[in-house]
């Protein structure tokens, strides 16, 4: 049944549109100034020429800057520890929340408010630091995917999910004699593909992003993830001139010098390259996102 | 021969295969509550804790007798507690985002905006940082170049390095993150409204304000509520990472909130002792709050909120 709107109702709807396309582009927008002015004729960019439309457009910065030994071994870290660090959580947490939701378990209520009790309260930023420096995790790749091997929320979601399979499925397997990690593997992990999928896109973007345990556990360079040196770009002069330097005495090819790596292009093209994974991803997996704060939010 | 018993119940050897992920959750959160004990001493790195000077409790009591400690502690609340305040003071904005958006009709138009509007929320501070250096900054930002190319201005306004409206800014940057996924949850607290009570609202002839007025924005009001007393519970752990890489030598007097004293002081400052004090006592505070919040949740709902 459809009425007639009012004229206020009509303004009504088109304010609210304009208001919602205003702050969707103030979203966007930042993006798509960094992207043309990574493309542009680097000299015009320096004269801040380079506004709302690219000219002069080529791709060479996003090659130049992997000429950076740094920068490249940095994206080695950080890919590196996105994989590594997303398997082992998703192994860890998820058969641990699947043990917790086993009543047999041995002091379950115990275990379980062990684990619960680390999302409240924790020891504070320096007792950590200490304590990592004694546990050698300092300059120490493990740093980076150890500590996230048991993630408490990631948990609770597992175990509210795992709980909501019928558990006569499990009780069948039990007459056939299999045990926990053969249930585990061959039932409950196909059967949690979309928790499993929430989880993993959660703690991928939380390793691609973490920068606060490069800047308190790593000195050795080697160890630097993207987050970190871009960090580095941005505050320190020093970094950015030696990895341009860098970036000079390689790429002798480059003769244009429109086309001449900046210390502007450095930065701006870096953080389009650490941007770029998550815009072309995030899309596509938006639905596991919102799943997981959904499911968080009912246990929370 | 117990222990042959428990050996054989399936309950326990499951509990063996879990040890490895309990000692990982030992080691890395309960661990560190032995770094405490440095409170207690006048810590200097390099040297082994015990052959440090025992000093008591006076890097606690350092925090209200010392005139120097005293100002730092005094300015450091006050931006926590600014900073806090003006987030808590905002909180209704994803509420209203939400219920502003549910009234566009226009499906693809709506998921388009959730898109994004929800992808600054997967960005790092620091590529937030850099975003707003490139927004903002004096050669390379837009803003600048903008306004000269319009003719408004002749030189470039530096406006990162400005000491001025810090909290405003800073609360900007947390709004454009965060507004559009804080809105999801509510959005999903809208689906779960009862149909039927817009269908007879709408039979007894109540406009769309008087829907919203008295159908969704009761409906949503305990999701925002539990919301509200979290933010009332998180009141002095307002993190470090943002202000951290926003800060500078310019802004340093406001932008330093609590999270970020303890780390300058500890890891710039090399005042281990001390940050760990501060450190503690705020460990206290926070839990107290979160308990008071959590019997207010009792008290007023019925219902606890973790």
């Amino acid at each position: 049944m459809k009425t007639r709107k009012s004229t206020g109702e009509v303004l009504f709807n088109w304010i609210n549109i304009l208001l919602f396309s205003l702050f969707a582009l103030i979203c966007v927008f930042p993006f798509y100034y960094l992207f043309i002015n990574t493309i542009s004729d680097n000299s015009l960019v320096s004269k801040g020429q380079i506004i709302f439309l690219p000219k002069g457009i080529h791709f060479d910065n996003y090659v130049e800057i992997l000429k950076i030994k740094g920068l490249s071994n940095a994206a080695a870290i950080s890919i590196a520890r996105t994989v590594i660090g997303t398997l082992l959580t998703l192994v860890g947490t998820s058969f641990l929340g699947y043990a917790l939701g086993k009543r047999e378990l041995w002091h379950r209520k115990l275990w379980y408010r062990f684990v619960i009790v680390t999302m409240y309260f924790n020891a504070g930023i320096i007792p950590w630091y200490i304590n990592m420096k004694m546990l050698r995790m300092t300059d120490n790749f493990l740093a980076y995917v150890v500590p996230s091997i048991v993630s408490p929320f990631s948990m609770i979601l597992f175990k509210t999910y795992v709980e909501s399979i019928p558990a006569s499925l499990e009780e069948s397997a039990d007459l056939d004699g299999a045990g926990y990690i053969t249930k585990f593997v061959l039932l409950i992990v196909p059967l949690s593909t979309p928790i499993i999928a929430t989880v993993a896109v959660f703690s991928a973007v939380g390793q691609w992003n973490s920068f606060m345990d490069t800047l308190f556990l790593m000195s050795d360079s080697r160890l630097f993830s993207l987050q970190y040196m871009l960090y580095q770009y941005m505050h320190e002069a020093n970094a950015l001139a030696e990895s341009l330097r860098q970036a000079m005495s390689q790429g002798g090819v480059v003769a244009d010098v429109t086309k001449l790596l900046t210390p502007t292009s450095i930065k701006m093209t870096v953080t389009m390259a650490v941007v770029l994974p998550i815009l072309l991803v995030y899309p596509f997996l938006q639905r596991y996102f919102v799943k997981g704060i959904m499911i968080g939010a009912v246990k929370g | 021969m117990k222990s042959k018993a428990l050996l054989k119940q399936p309950g326990f050897r499951l509990f063996l295969m879990i040890l490895p992920l309990l000692v990982i959750v030992f080691l890395f959160s309960y661990l560190p509550l032995q770094g405490w004990i440095y409170a207690l001493y006048n810590y200097k790195p390099g040297r082994p804790l015990f052959s440090c000077e025992y000093v008591g409790l006076r890097n606690f009591t350092r925090m209200f007798v010392d005139k120097y400690s005293t100002q730092d502690i005094v300015r450091v609340m006050r931006n926590t507690f600014a900073m806090s305040f003006l987030g808590i003071l905002t909180s209704p904005l994803p509420l209203i985002f939400a219920v502003l958006l549910s009234e566009i009709r226009w499906v693809r138009f709506r998921k388009t905006i959730q898109t994004v509007t929800t992808i600054p929320n997967f960005l790092s501070w620091v590529l937030v940082y850099s975003i707003a250096y490139a927004m903002f900054s004096v050669n390379d930002g837009f803003v600048n170049r903008a306004l000269m190319r319009l003719g408004l201005i002749d030189e470039g306004i530096n406006f990162l390095a400005s000491s001025s409206h810090v909290w405003l800014t800073m609360l900007g940057y947390g709004i454009w993150k965060g507004l559009g996924w804080s809105a999801i949850i509510y959005m999903a607290a809208l689906s779960s409204i009862d149909q039927e009570q817009y269908e007879a609202a709408e039979v007894d002839g109540a406009s769309r304000l008087q829907r919203i007025r008295y159908i969704t924005v009761p409906g949503l009001m305990p999701t925002f509520f539990v919301l509200l007393l979290l933010s009332i519970a998180n009141l002095i752990n307002n993190g470090m990472e943002q202000y951290y890489v926003f800060q500078n030598a310019m802004n340093k007097d406001y932008i330093e909130v609590l999270d970020l004293y303890v780390y300058n002081q500890g890891m710039v400052g090399f005042n281990y002792s001390f940050a760990t004090a501060v450190s503690i006592l705020k460990s206290f505070v926070s839990i107290t709050l979160l308990f008071v919040a959590n019997s207010a949740s009792k008290l007023i709902r019925g219902d606890s909120i973790f």
